[in-house]
């Protein structure tokens, strides 16, 4: 893996200026992920806080080949551009032996929901692309409704926590695992705090031939509620507390990349985001609780898998 | 006093809420897209209140379904998109049209084709909302043009769709859909409200497409009648046919029970028409600045008139060719490129006919409106 210093030496292609908010997580993480490519690379954004905070007119944060085309289709788009490359390719267009890396981006509503159909489409029928979902729990672009990514007990404009409800009613996809099932070479977890794991991961997955998925959580201060300088503190604890375990399924093995000397309480990470302030009400006290058990219980299962096959 | 109590500051799409509140909706089923998500956003907080349920789906395909869902287990039930989320419906739309399901679907205009403009106006779907999905149907459309206006015709949208047992849109777009007006909400039982027509026969005579009606009553899924839905062209039970005579006549009332109907289908706003000579046809946000235009011409002795249509689909061509009889020009502005000129051209005979258009993401001023009218003046 290249070290701190050589990616650092590496070309900019995620460029600065951009409009997403303060303290966004996605920035980091697009940054850190065109580093760790190491050859051109050809990207598609589904519709999104990316997609539109990089390129408002007449401006671009992307210095590589980017095509923005809806926000269902991501994962459709990359298949039908790697495919006519490798055909390509076959015709001798371009050089056989030329090095180009496929990589589609999306938000979680534009991966975990809409955009769900096209990325099992694209890892099924096995083309060799990368995709990476920034994970930041719900529908921030159009303004902060709920998606299958938000957490249980959050509070979005379509899941309002009030006297009916106390905030989303449901227990986050895991669409990380959703993705192993397809059998593909490789699929993690990771964390733009943990640069180190990010890159480390990035790199894996543009090497490995044939599709690859990364899901990376990204704090958002606007619709977490938290605050924009202590998003990468924000992260770190979506980790520690095990809301958000790293790890990674290589060829079928499960490895838990990283494990917290000591596993933090779910309540350090939710108190930091005004999204979840309700469920610190004394009748909501019960939320906690499951979603402490949950986590814990989720937690053991990934202990007990790491080191397996688990497909 | 308990009327000016009612009296709120309003967005367009809470309007939109409100009004479907009103008229007995108590399902919702939505997917977030600019400049409609406000509607569901409202109905998330609300439905749950007044013992309503309210999902958000997963994407626009499945929000449709889950709407004609709800309306098939018996409650009024709506969607709300735009552009974008408005083409990937149109299979639902259809089918909705093919199984007479009533609902009520929302269409917050926005620049196109695709991502276009999200949170620019336009009515370039008014075409869309027409012919959008295949095959032969009826549909109908109201365009709303005013805040208080999104609240009554979202009622009426729904009197219509659970009337004549097919899908209503509610076209409006991101002016009024964000536009902030004073509204009146209406005392229960000021604006009428329809209910769904149940069969009073018992379960085993029930035929849910029961060619002796215009439009068959509705059963309820769940109360003990049992029948079968579908989009392929069915018989009067509801099951499959090759029969050519039973698609033709099932194809043929479709259309029929909207034609029939149509007068009173049909709303507009006559302004200044009866010795119109330059006549504007508009609908929508767009028809605020034709109103101002033609109060403006009539100022200056022109005499304009404005026939807004409120009732866009079936199109209200009985009024507009009564207009257009007395008139020498029909001018008609609309936030696209020219689609219903075209159907104004198509019902009208001897006046000129003379679209304004604009697909800038601004809205048409009625200083653009009134040059035209002045060059026919």
């Amino acid at each position: 893996m290249a070290t701190l210093k050589e990616l650092s030496a590496r070309e900019e292609l995620f460029s600065g200026g951009h409009r997403l908010c303060a303290g966004c997580g996605i920035p980091p993480i697009m940054r850190l992920l065109l580093r760790s490519a190491g050859a051109p690379v050809v990207a598609t954004t589904a519709t999104g806080c990316l997609e539109v905070g990089t390129t408002i007119y007449p401006y671009t944060s992307w210095r590589i080949s980017w095509i923005h085309s809806a926000f269902e289709n991501s994962a459709a788009t990359i298949s039908g551009i790697e495919s006519a490359y490798r055909s390509l390719k076959k015709k001798g267009k371009i050089a056989a032996d030329k090095d180009i890396k496929f990589l589609a981006l999306g938000g979680d509503g534009g991966t975990y929901d809409i955009g769900f159909q096209a990325l099992s489409g694209a890892l099924e029928r096995g083309h060799d692309f990368l995709y990476v979902c920034y994970d930041n729990g719900a529908y921030m672009n159009t303004g902060i409704q709920r998606s299958s990514a938000t957490p249980l007990g959050s509070a979005t404009t379509t899941s309002p926590a009030g006297s009916a409800h106390p905030g989303k009613g449901q227990w986050r996809k895991d669409l990380t695992r959703i993705v192993v099932a397809h059998n593909i070479p490789y699929a993690a977890q990771a964390s733009p705090h943990n640069w180190r794991d990010l890159a480390k991961k990035a790199e894996k997955a543009f090497n490995t031939e044939g599709p690859t998925f990364l899901n990376v959580v990204s704090p958002c201060p606007l619709g977490w509620y938290s605050k924009p300088e202590l998003s990468i503190e924000t992260a770190k604890l979506a980790v520690d507390t095990c809301y958000w375990p790293l790890y990674e399924v290589e060829d079928g093995i499960l490895k838990v990349n990283y494990k917290p000397r000591e596993k933090k309480p779910i309540e350090e990470w939710l108190k930091l985001q005004g999204r979840f302030k309700h469920l610190f009400k004394e009748e909501n006290r019960w939320l906690l609780e499951e979603t402490q058990k949950r986590i814990d219980s989720e937690w053991e299962r990934l202990l007990e898998m790491d080191g397996k096959r688990v497909f | 006093m308990a009327g000016e109590k009612k009296k709120r500051l309003m967005q367009g799409n809470e309007a939109c809420a409100e009004g479907a509140l009103y008229a007995g909706c108590r399902f919702y089923a939505g997917y977030p897209i600019t400049p409609s998500t406000e509607v569901a956003e409202v109905l998330s907080a609300r439905l749950p209140t007044v013992g309503g349920k309210f999902i958000q789906m997963e994407d626009e395909i499945a929000s449709i379904s889950a709407t004609i869902g709800g309306s098939l287990a018996g409650l009024k039930s709506m969607t709300a998109t735009s552009g974008p989320g408005f083409s990937l419906k149109q299979e639902g739309i259809g089918f909705a049209c093919m199984a007479e399901v009533p609902c009520v679907i929302v269409n917050v205009m926005r620049g196109g084709p695709s991502t276009g403009y999200p949170t620019g106006p336009s009515q370039s779907d008014v075409m869309q909302a027409k012919w959008g999905t295949h095959g032969d149907h009826p549909v109908i459309a109201v365009t709303p043009a005013y805040v208080q206006e999104i609240f009554s015709e979202t009622v009426r949208a729904f009197n219509l769709a659970e009337k004549y047992r097919t899908p209503v849109m509610v076209l409006y777009d991101e002016i009024v859909g964000h536009m902030r007006e004073a509204i009146t909400i209406p005392e229960a039982g000021e604006l009428e409200v329809v209910d769904r027509a149940k069969p009073e026969c018992p379960p085993e005579e029930y035929l849910p497409y029961d060619q002796r009606y215009e439009i068959p009553p509705l059963a309820p899924f769940g109360e003990g009648y049992r029948f079968h839905v579908t989009g392929l062209n069915h018989k009067d039970d509801g099951f499959p046919t090759n029969d050519p005579g039973m698609i033709e006549e099932g194809n043929k009332r479709l259309l029929r029970k909207i034609e029939n109907n149509k007068e009173d289908i049909w709303c507009n706003e006559d302004y200044y028409l009866d010795d119109a000579e330059v006549l504007v046809f508009s609908f929508g946000s767009t028809a605020r600045s034709a109103r101002f235009a033609v109060r403006k011409a009539r100022e200056k002795g022109i005499k304009a008139g404005l026939l807004r249509a409120l009732t866009l689909w079936p199109f209200p061509d009985k009024a507009l060719k009564d207009a257009a009889s007395r008139a020498r020009a029909v001018i008609v502005p609309e936030m696209n490129l020219g689609q219903i000129v075209e159907e104004v051209q198509r019902h009208v005979a001897g006046p000129a006919v003379e679209g304004i258009h604009r697909v800038d993401g601004e809205p048409i001023t009625p200083a653009q409106i009134i040059e035209v009218i002045e060059r026919y003046a």
